[in-house]
C-alpha cells in the first residue's frame, strides 16, 4: 500500500486514538515535564511563599557555592566512583556467570541454580541491607568465618570503617542482581549459531578457546548496548543503598549527590541548592549518555537511539 | 553433541574446567541463599537466645511468637495492607495506559506516532530531579495521599516500550481485515491487540508489582506523616533503623520482654515481606525472560 495524504476521513477514523493520545500526553506532561520548569528555582532566591515566578533571579550564586563546598566535591567523587565500580563489577560478573551457566552439563543443574540466582533481585534493598548488617555485624557469619580461619585476630565492625564502604556497595549489587543480569546474556548467547561452535570443536579448540572465540564476539552486540544503557545511569545508582547502609562514621565516603540533595532540600527546606545539585546530576547524566551513544555510532555499533 | 562429549574420553583441561564450574556455580548457589535461609531460622528462633548468636539454618529455640508480634503490630499491619493495595491498584492503572499508549504509538498510520514516542523516550533521560518534583506533588495534592503511590510512575517509558516493540511484531494484516469488517480502533485493541499480547501484559504487570511491593522512598518522602498510608517496606525500614541504632546486645538483651528482640522482629517481618513474591516468581520465569529481551531492544 502506497502512502496517501492525510484526509478528514482518516481523522475521523483516528478519533479514539487522538482523544488517548491527547489525555496521556496531558498526564506526561504535567508529571515529566513539568518539574523540568522547576528548575528555574536554582537561580533564584527561592521562598516558597514567592514562588517561581516572583522569587528573585540571582544567577549562578547557588552553583558557585555548591563548587566551592567541600562536601559536595566529595560526594560527587563518592557517586561517581560507586558508579563506576559497581558498573564494572555487576558487568563482569554478569557476564562471567552466565557464560560458565551456560557450560553447566546437566540441564536441571542449570534451571535449578538460575532461579536461585533470581532470588535477590525481587528482594527490596531494605531486605537486602537488613541481610547486609546481619551478615556483617561483629557476630555475623562474615566474621565468624574470618576468626575462625584465623584471618582476623578480633571480629571488627565492617560499617565503621571507610575502606571497607564501596567494596560492600558493590558486593551488594553483586549479590542482587548478578542473577538477573545474566538472562539477557544467556538469551544471547542461546541465539548463536552451534554451527560455530561444532567448527571450533574440529578446528580442535577447547572450552577456553570457544567460549573466547565464539561465545564472547557472538555476546558482543548486546555487551556494547547494554553498557550503554547504563553509563548514562552512572550517577542514578547512588541513593538507595548508600542511604540504608551509610552512617556518621563513614559519612565522608558514603554520601551521594542524591543524598546531599535530601539533606539540603527537603531536610534543610534549601530548595534552591537542592536543585541546583540536581541538575548538575540530570546535565551530566544527558552528557555522558550523548558521548557514549555518539562513540558507539562512530564504531558502527547498535546505538540507543 | 554434548552427548557425544561425554561418551568420549574426557580430557584433563577439560575435567579441571568442569569441576571449578562446579564449585564456583555451588558456591554462588551458597552465598545467595545462606543469607535468606538464616534470616528464616533467626525469625523462627527465641529472641533472647539468638543474640547468643550461633544460628545458621535451623532455628535452636524454636517458636512462632516473632510472627506474632508482628502479625499484632498495628503499624505493620496497615503497612501490609496497603502494600496490597498499592500493588494491585498500581499494576493495573499501569498496564492499562501502557498498553493503550503502546497500542497508539506502535499504529503505523496514526499521524503523530512518531512524536508521541519521542516525547515518552526524553522522559527516559531528562528528568526534573527530587525537589521539582517533591513540589509538583505538594501542589497537585499528592503528599499525605494514597495517590502518590499509583499515579505518578504509572506511565514509564521502558514500560511503554516493551509493550510496543511486542505489538509491532503482530502482523498488519490482522488489523487490516478487522478494518474491512468495520472494526474501530477500540474493538481492534480490545479484541484483537490485546489477547495476543497477554505474554508481555504479563511481563510489564511482573515488573510494576515488584516495583510496587517494594518501594518505601515515596512513603517515606511524600507519606512521613500520614500513617495511615505507611508501606511494608517503610515499616521494615524504620524496623532495621532500630536493630542498627541499638547501643549493644546487652541493652538489647535488658529491653526484650519474653524473648522479643528487635532484631527477632525484624526477621519475622522480612520473612513476611518477601515470602510473597518468592514464592511466585519461579512460576514467572519465562515472562520476564521475555520482558528483558524486549526491553534490551532499541529506540
Amino acid at each position: 500500500m502506497k502512502k496517501k495524504s492525510f484526509t478528514i476521513a482518516d481523522l475521523k477514523h483516528q478519533k479514539v486514538l487522538l482523544v488517548w493520545a491527547a489525555i496521556l500526553t496531558i498526564y506526561g506532561i504535567i508529571f515529566y515535564y513539568v518539574p523540568l520548569f522547576g528548575w528555574a528555582m536554582a537561580f533564584e532566591n527561592y521562598k516558597p511563599v514567592t514562588g517561581i515566578l516572583h522569587s528573585d533571579f540571582i544567577g549562578l550564586d547557588k552553583f558557585k557555592f555548591l563548587f566551592s563546598d567541600a562536601t559536595f566535591l566529595r560526594v560527587i567523587r563518592n557517586t561517581l566512583a560507586m558508579g563506576i565500580i559497581n558498573l564494572v563489577v555487576t558487568f563482569v560478573m554478569a557476564i562471567v556467570f552466565a557464560i560458565l551457566l551456560n557450560e553447566v552439563a546437566t540441564k536441571g543443574g542449570k534451571k535449578v541454580v538460575q532461579t536461585i540466582s533470581y532470588l535477590p533481585h525481587f528482594l527490596s534493598w531494605i531486605i537486602v541491607t537488613g541481610i547486609l548488617h546481619d551478615a556483617l555485624s561483629g557476630s555475623g557469619i562474615v566474621n565468624e568465618l574470618l576468626v575462625h580461619f584465623h584471618i582476623l585476630k578480633a571480629p571488627i565492625n565492617f560499617f565503621a570503617h571507610e575502606k571497607y564502604f564501596w567494596p560492600i556497595v558493590a558486593f551488594a549489587n553483586v549479590w542482587k542482581e548478578t542473577g538477573w543480569n545474566a538472562i539477557i546474556y544467556l538469551a544471547a548467547i542461546t541465539s548463536i549459531d552451534p554451527s560455530l561452535y561444532e567448527a571450533a570443536a574440529i578446528d580442535g579448540a577447547g572450552r577456553w578457546a570457544k567460549i573466547k572465540n565464539v561465545t564472547l564476539p557472538g555476546i558482543k552486540p548486546t555487551i556494547m548496548i547494554l553498557l550503554l544503557m547504563n553509563v548514562g545511569n552512572v550517577l542514578n545508582a547512588g541513593f538507595e543503598i548508600q542511604y540504608l547502609l551509610g552512617n556518621d562514621l563513614i559519612m565522608k565516603v558514603s554520601q551521594t549527590i542524591d543524598i546531599y540533595v535530601l539533606k539540603w532540600g527537603i531536610s534543610q527546606n534549601d530548595y534552591a541548592l537542592g536543585t541546583a545539585a540536581g541538575i548538575f546530576k540530570s546535565l551530566v547524566s544527558i552528557i555522558l549518555v550523548v558521548f557514549f551513544n555518539n562513540m558507539a555510532k562512530r564504531h558502527g555499533e547498535e546505538r540507543l537511539f | 553433541m554434548k552427548q557425544k562429549i561425554t561418551l568420549k574420553r574426557i580430557s584433563g583441561a577439560d575435567l579441571a574446567f568442569r569441576i571449578f564450574n562446579t564449585i564456583f556455580m555451588l558456591v554462588f548457589v551458597i552465598v545467595t541463599l545462606y543469607p535468606v535461609l538464616n534470616t528464616v531460622a533467626i525469625s523462627l528462633n527465641d529472641g533472647s537466645d539468638a543474640l547468643r548468636g550461633g544460628i545458621y539454618l535451623w532455628p535452636r529455640m524454636f517458636t512462632l511468637k516473632n510472627y506474632k508480634t508482628v502479625l499484632e503490630k498495628d503499624n505493620l499491619v496497615t503497612g501490609a495492607y496497603i502494600t496490597v493495595l498499592r500493588t494491585v491498584i498500581g499494576t493495573l492503572l499501569a498496564l492499562v495506559t501502557n498498553a493503550i499508549l503502546a497500542f497508539i504509538v506502535s499504529r503505523k498510520n496514526f499521524i503523530f506516532s512518531k512524536q508521541i514516542s519521542l516525547f515518552w523516550v526524553i522522559t527516559m533521560y531528562v528528568n526534573g530531579g527530587m525537589i521539582p518534583i517533591f513540589i509538583l506533588y505538594k501542589t497537585l495534592g499528592l503528599t499525605n495521599s494514597f495517590m502518590v503511590y499509583v499515579i505518578p510512575g504509572m506511565i514509564s517509558a521502558f514500560n511503554m516500550l516493551v509493550i510496543r516493540t511486542y505489538m509491532r511484531g503482530i502482523p498488519d494484516s490482522l488489523e487490516e481485515s478487522a478494518q474491512l469488517d468495520g472494526a474501530g480502533y477500540t474493538t481492534i485493541f480490545l479484541k484483537i491487540i490485546s489477547p495476543l499480547c497477554k505474554p508481555v501484559y504479563a511481563t510489564v504487570a511482573l515488573f510494576v508489582a515488584v516495583f510496587q511491593w517494594n518501594s518505601w522512598f515515596d512513603a517515606m518522602l511524600y507519606n512521613r506523616m500520614a500513617t495511615e498510608y505507611t508501606t511494608l517496606q517503610y515499616e521494615l525500614m524504620k524496623l532495621l533503623s532500630s536493630v542498627t541504632n541499638q547501643a549493644s546486645n546487652a541493652t538489647a538483651m535488658k529491653n526484650s520482654e519474653g524473648g522479643i528482640t528487635p532484631t527477632s522482629i525484624r526477621a519475622a517481618a522480612t520473612v513476611v515481606t518477601m515470602l510473597p513474591i518468592v514464592c511466585i516468581y519461579p512460576f514467572l520465569q519465562k515472562y520476564f525472560v521475555t520482558g528483558l529481551t524486549l526491553g534490551g531492544v532499541k529506540e
